[in-house]
């Protein structure tokens, strides 16, 4: 008998959620506002989603009622993506170590 | 076009650089370069989602201009906002993570085709189960985060609200949902599925305003977590490896963070969840305990002739020095002391501001090097060895009555022992307690010394007198 592919894509997920434990264990306290913005950052690859759904729209009407709602998801997830590497980025540049800032 | 294999295959090695992006914040040397990986991951995962679909119509050109759309807006909010709002923007980022999983169930409940998953009214079983939770905690996500959001930014009030059978209400609609599902699968009824959505909207309100300001690092850590299985929902029904791996990620992620967040607190998640802490403080009775008791207090010459002749002072800092933005105003003060040979250091407690690490960000932005700001654990041993502790918008974390009186609603919290240091300074604007409504011992100490003022002029004043 086949195995079902659910079966597969479940074993990934509880898989990487014992990943995301040890992982995140160990992120240091001192980042973790960092780590909220960026995992912020990375969960908004829910876009490939709303990009197969923008797509599917024909050449003749590429809004229909479904599509709207594609387009909407890749303003909102493009948001996210964008503002949460970049204010991540902004906040890890300001953590320095003691040595650098010798004047 | 690409085939399915292959794209599977970039979809896992975008997934892979996700866990080594959260893997380079172990430290922050590599903390940049670990965003680097996320940024490519991102990347990889949009590139070959185009070259999937291999649809190169007008369509695409819309997909373009709507990701730009949303790109600049993003970019702009990202530099524009101050480091002080942090726990506002994650929270209305959440919010997005939440709306855009709902969007996204939406147009696949409409036009199955387009992902593979039936036809409409005739949607595969597993997929309509794995849309209709993607969609419901997506919901709960998105107006959970708008409420943390509002009672954030102060547009809301942070005192909890609650009413009589809220939880019983809870429990209905939550078991609502469930229903709703099942019923779903049987009918494939777009009525139902719209319902689910919309109860799951209301549940999100309904599960963050009993939630009191004081617990809102909590709160943020918890819809950080639902955004995650929200994407993971949402990976299942498009079959999308990298969308899982992810999901989980972020949801362990924010498991996590909750958990630590409640241990700092001593409380216990479900009781958080619960809500309604600070609401039943008695504060009439409090008041008149207030006014019996003798307090000390000086201005700033007192202050900075103290730490003058101190040789070790540790800076305790809270959500108070964040609204008063009193960060680089205190930078100035302790690059004035270390002139004079003083040991400055820094001690956060976990629960310090109003999201996880929110104090080491603001000090980071003040160029405070971060191997001099130490977490709870690490220094409370100090405090005993040194000459003057300096608490500037931090309350409740130094509160002894958490290690001394088993009545206390704090009681058993970890707190930093403030008071074992000679001489504590205290600024703070009254005698109001903090958040949880608690009457704070500290003031009434005889080594410590209340500074009545708002943290940033303060601050600048013992600047002043320092010279």
């Amino acid at each position: 008998m086949e195995i079902d592919p659910f079966i597969f894509r479940f074993s990934i997920f509880i898989l990487s959620i014992f990943i995301g434990y040890y992982v995140v264990w160990s992120v240091t306290p001192s980042l973790h506002t960092p780590l909220m913005s960026v995992t912020n950052a990375i969960s908004s690859v829910i876009i490939v989603g709303a990009i197969i759904a923008a797509l599917a729209g024909s050449s003749e009407s590429v809004f229909n009622i479904s599509s709207i709602f594609g387009f909407l998801a890749i303003v909102l997830a493009a948001i996210n993506i964008f503002g949460g590497f970049l204010v991540t980025q902004r906040m890890l540049q300001m953590y320095k170590k003691k040595k650098d800032k010798k004047k | 076009m690409i085939s399915a294999n292959l794209s599977a295959v970039f979809y896992l090695i975008s997934g892979i650089l996700f866990i080594l992006a959260l893997r380079g914040l172990s430290s922050p040397d590599t903390s940049r370069q670990g965003n680097y990986f996320g940024i490519a991951g991102m990347i990889i995962a949009i590139v070959v989602t185009f070259l999937s679909i291999g649809n190169f119509s007008t369509s695409l050109v819309y997909v373009i201009i709507f990701l730009l759309i949303g790109g600049i807006i993003g970019a702009f909010i990202a530099f524009k906002i101050p480091m002080t709002a942090m726990p506002e923007l994650v929270a209305g980022f959440h919010s997005l993570v939440g709306l855009a999983a709902v969007f996204v169930a939406i147009a696949a409940f409409l036009n199955p085709e387009a992902f593979n998953l039936g036809v409409v009214g005739g949607i595969k079983l597993a997929s309509l189960i794995e849309m209709s939770i993607g969609a419901a905690v997506g919901a709960i996500t998105f107006s959970g985060s708008i409420i943390a959001f509002l009672k954030l930014r102060g547009i809301m009030s942070g005192s909890p609200i609650t009413f009589s059978g809220q939880h019983l209400l809870n429990l209905i609609l939550g078991i609502g949902i469930f229903v709703l599902i099942f019923y779903l699968c049987k009918t494939q009824s777009a009525n139902v599925f719209w319902t689910v959505i919309m109860i799951s909207f209301l549940v999100g309100v309904l599960l963050i305003i009993p939630i009191g300001g004081a617990d809102m690092p909590v709160v943020i850590s918890m819809l950080n977590s639902y955004s995650g299985w929200a994407a993971a929902g949402i990976g299942f029904t498009l079959e999308n490896t990298a969308l899982i791996i992810t999901g989980a990620l972020v949801g362990s992620s924010g498991a996590i963070l909750s958990y630590i967040m409640c241990k700092a607190m001593n409380r216990s998640f479900v009781s958080v969840i619960l809500g309604g802490f600070g609401a039943d403080s008695s504060a009439d009775d409090k008041k008149e305990k207030k006014d019996q008791k003798p307090v000390k207090s000086g201005n700033a010459e007192d202050a900075a002739f103290l730490m003058k002749n101190a040789s070790s002072v540790i800076i305790v800092p809270g959500y108070g020095m964040a609204v008063a933005q009193a960060q680089h105003a205190l930078r100035e003060m302790v690059d004035k002391l270390k002139k004079n040979d003083i040991k400055v250091t820094y001690a956060i407690h976990p629960v310090a501001g109003r999201m996880p690490g929110h104090m080491n960000v603001l000090l980071a932005e003040a160029n405070v090097p971060y191997d001099e700001v130490f977490e709870l654990e690490d220094i409370n041993n100090d405090f005993a060895n040194s000459d003057v502790a300096f608490v500037i918008g931090a309350n409740d974390v130094t509160n002894p009555v958490a290690k001394t009186d088993p009545k206390s609603p704090i009681f058993g919290m970890p707190v930093l022992d403030v008071e074992k240091c000679k001489s504590v300074l205290f600024v703070k604007r009254s005698l109001s307690p903090g958040y949880a409504g608690i009457d704070n011992e500290l003031f009434y100490k005889d080594n410590t010394l209340m500074l009545f003022a708002d943290a940033k002029k303060m601050t600048e004043d013992i600047v002043k007198n320092l010279d």
